[in-house]
């Protein structure tokens, strides 16, 4: 846009030197809360690209309801986006805001709980008319006693500077409403420093003619009203974190888990094909998939879950890298399809972006609640490899070994991730592309048996000897016409073959088959005193909450050793024999003791739980608490 | 395939190239024998080689076909056959698939996917023997089973509207919609031949008798002493006539009705002129409801035969499309679409 771009009006350009100097703190946590409608996540994540840019390590936390617009001005409809900005290195959200911003009375009430005592609040104070404190259900207005008098509260009336800002352009009362988001954002970009370019930049980029224009508008009011207005003694900097050389991008886990996948086409050389049914929060990988149609990727929105992986294993049959994104409902709609493909064994990978159920439950809230069913949730003996992505960034790496172990070993493999993974979002240190694996398979040319009559023959079911993984012969190669099915397979020839003697067989080789891969990932590791007392045990996502309570307690001069996996069928294999040197060890998991349960009956350990299934991950603090339980 | 077959090299097959070496298991006298010969034989006239062809069913009697072909196939589960077709015809859009499903299979268990397979036009072959029971689980009631059916889950007769698996296919948008009978090898061949030339998602319905659960259910149609009073064989561009020496015709009255006249009565000229390629479906739709029991005259042939786009070409040229557009994709920049920046 040029010379159509409205004049900004009486809105002046940002200073590039703010006047007051910026106090240096090591870190801040802030909480952008309003309306569904709001626009409170794009705020948030504005913010965080700024902060990213800036070289901050950060930690973001969206959390939002499951309704599009629950009824506005509602607690139920209250839309939050914490994020956590460092000068050092972090993994959580943080646990407390230091600072919350809050739209209008609803958000209030939802977010108040969650300020540290004396933090910094700051409210919209045109939203707290009657009709906006009826809705939140306060039957008064907080503002005006001392109900707020633990925290530091600054009043702005963001609406009317907002609409102040832009009527000049000619924008409407009503539609400057939009724009107050950007006043906010404004305003907490000068708090904190932020360099304004980036969201400037951005603005300019994604919107066009007066909305561009009011956004800016607004944005850069709420910037030099932060500088001005003295409700604020002096900005803050949170200084570049010392995190490793090298080249970074801000990454949440359903983004990196999108292009771990598209790796993995590329690093095992085949196309990729998706079969997807919308679900939240696995959606946006469907999202990002569908715009990578020049790596030879192909998305199929099915009809349903069950036709979403029916295509992938077609697919699959069909020589290409065959994958099906779900979340748990859809995982069990799959349930009958994973089990095809763990008789057919055919490589398939299956990813399940976790929250809270059972059934429709909480589907934009997190929970690490589905490892049961995908370790036991199949009819008949049907095991298979089993994936956890630890952090938004791991998701990359996470795509890659599960497809790896798929391929390589003909099986359905199911990769887990969370709500919190998935849009939650972190510096990521790009890899170096060619340390990425060679994770490419051949596929079968050859006749590979001959018969008792000399003639040379193709056995589907025959075995590679260290793998036990079987040929993989797709449609179009001569001479290795041959039918697969769910029926029982003789072991070799794969000809139906119901024999009792032969079912126990390729029972034991299936389970073989995924018990051997322990041989091929990596061993388990102790971080923290290997001679501690006590030990975590963590998969998943509680990587960033257990991170940060172990590294509290290490500091208080607590002896405590963490182990992290990643595969989780099978498990790596000496962790038994690692867990065995511990008097204790907790399993902090966001469900009621899945993994727990398994280690006490793989390895026959006193393993204690520690839950929690609020739809949301773990406090730094909660996992303290429980060390120090268990440390008496 | 029609359009490709005039620039490729047609290969020589025989018959017993496209047999399997497997042990064909179905009941003595059952109707899904008639069907595999007629797919056997008409095999080699398509110029297709049994590499580049891939067989999927679901579960049930028909679904054990895969086995007894010597091509690449599947028998998977119970009405996911569609789906898994769907995945391979789009992932390799040069494969002949075909698909082999019956009446529990495809319109009840499998509904969903049928009807969207249909709907996106992919290239598949499906061949819906319809027996009207349910054959493998040893005799209950299917959707396409009369209402009044009496079987072990229905022992005071089904009180389920059953299905009109034509209608179901015209109603989901089907480009090609035919039926045949497993008495007819010729007819089958010829149905199957057009079904197959046919790019985009065939659907044929195969009257199928199951002598043991269901035996006789379509004989006051198709037996050879029934079928010329009460067959109807549609031909493209002719008056839709039948009977003894064409006595009987279908008009459309007044109303919209189709109705079977004597074609004496009317004269040839008031007959329904039958027109496969027409864009609207609503004739073929009326054709297909013509006959409402199985003991009356009933059409056969190719109902609806229309051009639309192949699901996973259109697929495959979007990815061609941006591969052209955005040339090949290169990771490291993909890593770096969102911005990045250096720390050291």
């Amino acid at each position: 846009m040029t010379d159509t771009t409205p004049t900004i009006g009486t809105t002046e350009v940002i200073d590039a030197a703010p006047a007051q100097q910026p106090e240096q703190i090591s870190h801040v946590v802030v909480r952008f809360a309003g309306d569904s409608g709001d626009g409170m996540q794009l705020t948030g994540d504005r913010f965080t690209s700024a902060s990213a840019l800036f070289g901050n390590d950060l930690s973001t936390f969206p959390d939002y309801p499951a309704e599009i617009r629950a009824p506005a001005g509602t607690v139920n409809g209250v839309s939050s986006f914490q994020v956590h900005i460092s000068d050092h290195d972090i993994t959580t959200p943080g646990d407390a805001p230091n600072v919350l911003v809050a739209m209008n009375p609803a958000a209030l009430k939802a977010d108040l709980h969650r300020l540290e005592q004396n933090g910094l609040l700051i409210v919209n104070s045109d939203s707290f008319e009657e009709r906006d404190l009826a809705k939140a259900g306060y039957d008064h207005n907080p503002l005006h006693d001392d109900f707020l008098s633990s925290y530091r509260l600054v009043e702005i009336p963001m609406t009317t500077l907002t609409q102040r800002a832009t009527e000049s352009l000619g924008v409407k009362a009503r539609d400057s409403e939009r724009s107050k988001n950007f006043f906010a954002l404004g305003v907490i970009s000068w708090l904190y420093s932020r360099p304004t370019e980036p969201t400037v930049e951005w603005i300019e980029g994604k919107f066009k003619d007066l909305v561009k224009a009011s956004n800016l508008a607004a944005f850069k009011a709420g910037y030099n009203f932060g500088e001005t207005s003295e409700l604020f003694d002096h900005p803050y900097q949170v200084k570049p974190a010392q995190l490793p050389p090298g080249e970074y991008t801000n990454i949440s886990g359903n983004v990196a888990l999108a292009w771990g996948l598209v790796a993995a086409g590329q690093l095992a050389k085949l196309p990729l094909f998706l079969g997807s049914y919308p679900i939240t929060p696995a959606s946006d990988i469907l999202h990002e998939l569908s715009k990578h149609k020049h790596f030879g990727v192909r998305t199929v929105q099915a009809e349903d879950e069950i036709a979403a992986i029916g295509m992938a294993l077609g697919a699959a049959f069909s020589g290409h890298l065959g994958i099906s994104t779900t979340s748990g409902p859809g995982l069990a709609l799959k349930s009958e399809t994973i089990s095809l493909g763990i008789s057919l064994e055919l490589p398939l990978l299956i990813v399940d972006i976790q929250r809270g159920g059972p059934s429709t439950g909480l589907p934009t809230k997190t929970e690490a609640a589905d490892l049961n069913i995908a370790m036991y949730g199949r009819h008949g003996e049907a095991p298979l490899p089993i994936v956890a992505a630890y952090s938004p960034a791991h998701c990359f790496d996470a795509a890659i070994e599960a497809a790896r172990i798929a391929l390589k070993y003909r099986t359905p493999v199911i990769l887990l991730s969370d709500g919190f993974l998935a849009n939650g979002s972190e510096p990521w240190l790009l890899p170096e592309l060619d340390t990425l694996p060679d994770i490419s398979v051949s596929f079968q040319t050859e006749m590979n048996h001959v018969a008792d009559d000399g003639t040379p023959e193709f056995w589907p079911y025959l075995r590679d000897p260290d793998t036990l993984a079987r040929p993989w012969a797709v449609p179009g190669t001569p001479g290795l016409m041959h039918r697969i099915g769910g029926l029982e397979k003789e072991d070799g020839t794969g000809n139906i073959d119901y024999s009792p003697a032969n079912h126990s067989k390729m029972v034991h080789l299936r389970a073989g088959k995924v018990a051997g891969i322990a041989n091929d990932i990596p061993l388990a590791t102790i971080t923290g005193d290997a001679d501690a007392d006590v030990c975590l045990l963590g998969w998943g996502s509680t990587w960033a909450s257990i991170d940060a309570a172990v590294q509290r307690t290490r500091r208080e001069g607590t002896k405590l050793a963490w182990i992290h996996i990643t595969h989780l069928n099978p498990l790596p294999r000496n962790l038994g024999e690692l867990l065995r040197t511990f008097k204790t060890v907790l399993v902090p998991e966001l469900n009621l003791g899945h993994l727990c349960r398994m280690v006490r009956a793989e390895f026959l350990i006193d393993a204690k739980p520690v839950n929690k299934v609020q739809g949301l991950p773990f406090t730094a603090a909660e996992l303290e608490d429980a060390i120090q339980e268990a440390l008496k | 395939m029609s359009d490709t077959a005039a620039v490729t090299t047609v290969p020589i097959t025989t018959k017993k190239d496209w047999v399997s070496d497997q042990e064909v298991r179905w009941c003595p006298g059952c109707g899904d024998y008639g069907i595999m010969h007629a797919v056997q034989t008409l095999m080699p006239e398509l110029g297709i080689a049994p590499e580049n062809t891939v067989f999927v069913s679901g579960i049930g009697c028909s679904s054990r076909f895969p086995y007894y072909m010597n091509t690449y196939g599947m028998h998977s589960i119970h009405g996911r056959a569609p789906a898994i077709a769907t995945g391979v015809a789009v992932a390799r859009p040069d494969l002949d698939v075909w698909v082999i499903t019956g009446d529990g299979d495809s319109l009840s268990i499998g509904g969903n996917h049928l009807i969207h397979a249909l709907r996106r036009n992919v290239n598949l072959t499906i061949l819906l023997f319809n027996n009207r029971i349910y054959g493998l689980t040893k005799g209950q009631y299917s959707p396409t089973s009369e209402t009044g059916k009496v079987t072990k889950s229905t022992p005071f007769g089904s009180i389920d509207h059953p299905f009109n698996p034509l209608s179901v296919a015209l109603g989901a948008e089907a480009s090609f919609v035919a039926r045949t009978h497993d008495l007819d090898r010729k007819h089958m061949i010829e149905v199957f031949r057009q079904a197959h030339a046919h790019r985009g998602a065939s659907f044929v319905e195969i009257f199928q008798n199951c002598n043991v659960f269901n035996d006789g259910a379509f004989d006051d149609i198709i037996s050879r002493h029934a079928r010329e009073e009460m067959m109807i064989d549609l031909q493209h561009g002719q008056p839709i006539r039948f009977g003894a020496d064409g006595h009987r015709g279908v008009v459309m009255g007044s109303d919209g009705q189709l109705r079977i006249v004597e074609v004496g009565d009317v004269g040839e000229e008031a007959l329904l002129v039958h027109d496969a390629h027409r864009l609207d479906p609503g004739l073929a739709f009326a054709l297909a409801r013509l006959s409402h029991d199985d003991h009356s005259a009933t059409p056969f042939g190719v109902f609806r035969d229309v051009q639309r786009g192949d699901y996973g070409q259109l697929v495959g040229a979007q990815v061609a499309a941006a591969s052209e557009k955005k040339g090949p994709g290169d990771l490291g920049a993909l890593l770096r679409s969102n911005g990045t920046w250096m720390v050291g």
